[in-house]
C-alpha cells in the first residue's frame, strides 16, 4: 500500500475553506436572515421561478437519466443503446463522429482518420435506419450532441420517423444545434456566423410545427464551462447566446410565444457544490425575466428556463481515476438541488479513455441511487430559503449581469464572436485555471493534493475500438452511392441549393427530401458551402 | 491566484501549436500558446483544420524550431505518423515534434518510436512543459 505524501491540510489549502468562490462570490462565514435578501424568492412553479419551474418539483416527474454513447458503427451503437435501455436509462443520447458534425463524408481525405472516434458515423439515411433498428422513436427520447450539421442530423431523424411510420408529431428528443459556442468553444463550426444563425432559426420555426414535443436547441455553456469559464461566465454567455438566437428568431417573424418553450439549455456542473446550485437558480430567474419584461412572453412556459446537465467533464483527472465516482455523485446533486430536467452522469474513467460498460453503467445507476435511495427529490427546492444559498443565488445573478453587460457594450455576441474577443478572454481564463491547478491552488485531490507520487494508473478493462470499423462504415457507403438513385438525389440538392440561396425561405423541408433520396451529410453540407461560404476563424492570441 | 509567469527560457525559439484534424477542442492548444509566448517564444498557432500538409507547410515557411500538434479525438496516431511524414518530404527533419492531448498510456512508446520529442498532458504542470521544451531545443 502505497503511503499519501500528505493527509492533513497544509498552509496552501486554507485558502480553500474560506474567502470566496471560484465565481470569484464573497462567501461569508455566516449568513444571517436579514442578509439573505430572499423576499423575491416565492414558491416553486411561481415566477421568476428560483425555487424550480414546476410546483411539484422531481414528484411530479423525475429528471431524465441520460447517458452519452455511440461510436464506431450504427451497428455497434445500436447494440450499445439497447444495453443502456435495458440498465434503466430513459433516454438516449447520441455521439456522432468528426466527419459528421464537421460535413465531411467518410471518403473525404479530412475524415479518413477520424470515422468513428468520438462517435457513431452517420452519413446519410442508411445508417440511421441501422442505429435506430428496433427501437420504437415514439417511445424513445434522443438527445443528438450536433451543431454544425445539426439541421441535417434533425432531418434525418424525421425521415427516420418517417420510414418507421411514426408520426413526427410524437417526437422526442433533443438537437443541440448551439453554434454559437461551437465558435468559442467546441469547434465544429461550418458556415459563417450569420448564415450560420439563419439556419438554426429554420431548425427552430420548422421543428415547432411539424414536431412540436421536440427541442430542436439545446443552448450549451458546457464547453465553455469546460475551457476555463466560470460558473457565472458559462451562465453569462450561455444566457447571452440564447437572446442572439430569439433575436434572430424574431426578426424571422417568429411568435416568442411559440419558439420560447422549445429553447432548452446544458451545462456541466463542476465541483464547487453552492456555485453550481447558485448558477442554476440565478440562470432559471433571469431567463424568466428576459423573456417576461424585455419580449413580453406570457406564457409561463415561455419563461422557463428548461435545461439538461453534464455531471463530470473536465472535473474529473486520471490521476486515482475511482476519485470520479465521488466527484461524478457530488456533482449529480448538485445538479438535482439545482432543479435539472435532465442530467447525463460521465463514467469516472472519461478523462482518459472511452467508458467500458462497468464504467458506464456504474454512472447510471449513481443517479438511481440518488433518485431512488436518497430521498433528496422529495421535496422541491429542498436548499431554498437557506440563508447562506439565497444570497449566494443573488450574487451569483448580480455577476452573471454584469458580464452580460460586457458583451452587450462590445456589441453583442455575435460580433464579439466574429471578431475573436469571447475566444481570447477564454483562453486567458483557460490559462489562469491552469497555472492555478499547476500550483495546487485549485485543489484536485490525487492530482495536485494529497498525491501518490509512485501511483500508476490502473483500470480494470479498457475498451477497444474495433479497428475494422472505419472499413464497414466505407463499404457501407460504397454502397449506398451505388443502389440510390443519383437523379433524385440531385434533383433534391438542386432544390436545397435555390431554398438556401432565398433569405427568407426556410431550408428545412429540403433537407429532409435530401435525406430521404439518400443524399449524404458532406453533400448536403457543400450545397450550402457553396451558398453561404465558410467560416474564417479568427486566430488571434 | 497565481499570476502568470513571465521568464526566458524560450527566447528566441519560434514554435508552431497546430491543430491537425477535425477535432475541435483548442483551449488547451491556446494554453499552450500564451505559455509558451509567456515564456519568450515566438508562437505561431494554425487555428483548426489543417491538414497534416499544411501544417508542416506553415513549419517551413515559419522557419521554426518546434511544432506542438493538439490533439483529443483519438486520431493522433494516423494524424502525427502524417505530419512526421510531410516534415521528411519537405526536409524539415531537424523540426521537432510535440504531441499534447488525450494520448493513452499504449499509444505513447508508438509515437516516440515515430520520432516525437515528447508528450505533454493536459495534467502536466505548464511549468514542466516549457523547461522541457527549452532543454529540447537549446
Amino acid at each position: 500500500m502505497n503511503r499519501d505524501n500528505s493527509v492533513r491540510t497544509s498552509a496552501v489549502l486554507e485558502p480553500q475553506l474560506r474567502g470566496t468562490s471560484p465565481s470569484g462570490i464573497d462567501v461569508p462565514t455566516c449568513v444571517d436572515a436579514d442578509a439573505a435578501d430572499a423576499s423575491s424568492v416565492g414558491r416553486p412553479g411561481d415566477y421568476p421561478f428560483t425555487r424550480g419551474i414546476f410546483p411539484d418539483g422531481y414528484r411530479g416527474r423525475l429528471w431524465t437519466i441520460r447517458q452519452y454513447s455511440g461510436f464506431g458503427t450504427a451497428e455497434e451503437s445500436n447494440e450499445r443503446y439497447k444495453f443502456l435501455l435495458d440498465k434503466g436509462q430513459t433516454g438516449l443520447s447520441v455521439a456522432l463522429d468528426l466527419p459528421t458534425q464537421c460535413g465531411f463524408d467518410p471518403v473525404h481525405p479530412m475524415a479518413r482518420p477520424e470515422i468513428g472516434k468520438v462517435g457513431v458515423s452517420l452519413s446519410n439515411l442508411s445508417e440511421a435506419e441501422i442505429l435506430f433498428r428496433d427501437l420504437d422513436l415514439s417511445k424513445i427520447s434522443t438527445s443528438f450532441t450536433i451543431n454544425g450539421t445539426a439541421a441535417i442530423i434533425y432531418a434525418m431523424y424525421l425521415a427516420v420517423a418517417d420510414k418507421q411510420g411514426v408520426p413526427r408529431k410524437l417526437l422526442t428528443g433533443t438537437i443541440q444545434n448551439d453554434i454559437l459556442k461551437e465558435y468559442v468553444a467546441r469547434g465544429t463550426w461550418i458556415f459563417p456566423v450569420r448564415p450560420s444563425m439563419r439556419l438554426i432559426a429554420d431548425t427552430i420555426l420548422y421543428s415547432n410545427d411539424v414536431s412540436p414535443r421536440f427541442n430542436p436547441i439545446s443552448i450549451a455553456g458546457a464547453h465553455v464551462r469546460d475551457a476555463g469559464a466560470t460558473a457565472a461566465e458559462e451562465m453569462a454567455y450561455t444566457l447571452a447566446n440564447g437572446l442572439a438566437y430569439v433575436e434572430e428568431l424574431r426578426s424571422r417573424g417568429g411568435d416568442v410565444e411559440k419558439f420560447a418553450k422549445r429553447l432548452s439549455f446544458f451545462f456541466y456542473v463542476h465541483m464547487d457544490f453552492f456555485d453550481e446550485i447558485a448558477k442554476f437558480r440565478a440562470g432559471r430567474r433571469l431567463w424568466a425575466r428576459l423573456m417576461k419584461e424585455r419580449y413580453g412572453a406570457q406564457d409561463p412556459k415561455a419563461q422557463h428556463f428548461r435545461f439538461g446537465v453534464v455531471c463530470g467533464g473536465s472535473s474529473l483527472v486520471a490521476p486515482q481515476p475511482y476519485n470520479n465516482i465521488v466527484r461524478v455523485a457530488v456533482e449529480t446533486m448538485a445538479a438535482v438541488f439545482g432543479g435539472a430536467q435532465s442530467i447525463f452522469t460521465c463514467a469516472f474513467d472519461e478523462a482518459f479513455q472511452i467508458p467500458t460498460e462497468f464504467s458506464a453503467e456504474l454512472a447510471v445507476r449513481t443517479q438511481q441511487i440518488l433518485a431512488y435511495e436518497s430521498g433528496i427529490g422529495r421535496s422541491v427546492d429542498p436548499l431554498g430559503g437557506s440563508y447562506f444559498l439565497e444570497q449566494h443565488t443573488n450574487r451569483m445573478e448580480a455577476q452573471i449581469i454584469q458580464i452580460m453587460d460586457e458583451i452587450e457594450a462590445y456589441g453583442g455576441v455575435v460580433r464579439a464572436i466574429e471578431d475573436g474577443w469571447i475566444q481570447m478572454r477564454l483562453a486567458e481564463r483557460g490559462l489562469e485555471r491552469k497555472l492555478n491547478t499547476d500550483s495546487g491552488f485549485n485543489v484536485i485531490v490525487g492530482q495536485n493534493q494529497f498525491r501518490k507520487d509512485d501511483e500508476e494508473i490502473k483500470v480494470g478493462e479498457v475498451f477497444q475500438l474495433d479497428p475494422m470499423a472505419a472499413q464497414r462504415v466505407l463499404e457501407k457507403f460504397e454502397r449506398v452511392m451505388d443502389t440510390r438513385d443519383n437523379a433524385a438525389v440531385q434533383r433534391a440538392l438542386g432544390r436545397l441549393s435555390e431554398a438556401a440561396a432565398q433569405d427568407h425561405e426556410n431550408v428545412m423541408p429540403y433537407l429532409v427530401d435530401c435525406c430521404h433520396a439518400y443524399a449524404t451529410v458532406g453533400e448536403m453540407v457543400d450545397c450550402l458551402k457553396a451558398q453561404w461560404g465558410e467560416f474564417k476563424e479568427p486566430v488571434n492570441l | 491566484m497565481k499570476a502568470l509567469q513571465h521568464s526566458s527560457l524560450l527566447a528566441s525559439k519560434r514554435i508552431l501549436i497546430g491543430k491537425p484534424g477535425l477535432d475541435g477542442h483548442d483551449i488547451g492548444a491556446k494554453i499552450i500558446a500564451l505559455a509558451l509566448r509567456n515564456a519568450g517564444a515566438e508562437v505561431v498557432y494554425t487555428g483548426l483544420r489543417r491538414t497534416p500538409l499544411q501544417i508542416a507547410q506553415i513549419a517551413v515557411d515559419e522557419g521554426v524550431d518546434a511544432v506542438g500538434l493538439s490533439i483529443l479525438s483519438g486520431s493522433h496516431r494516423e494524424l502525427v505518423t502524417d505530419v512526421i511524414e510531410q516534415l521528411r518530404v519537405l526536409r524539415a527533419q531537424g523540426v521537432k515534434v510535440f504531441v499534447g492531448g488525450t494520448i493513452p498510456a499504449e499509444d505513447r512508446e508508438y509515437l516516440l518510436q515515430l520520432g516525437v520529442n515528447a508528450i505533454f498532458t493536459a495534467e502536466m504542470p505548464l511549468e514542466q512543459v516549457v523547461t522541457a521544451l527549452a532543454e529540447s531545443l537549446s
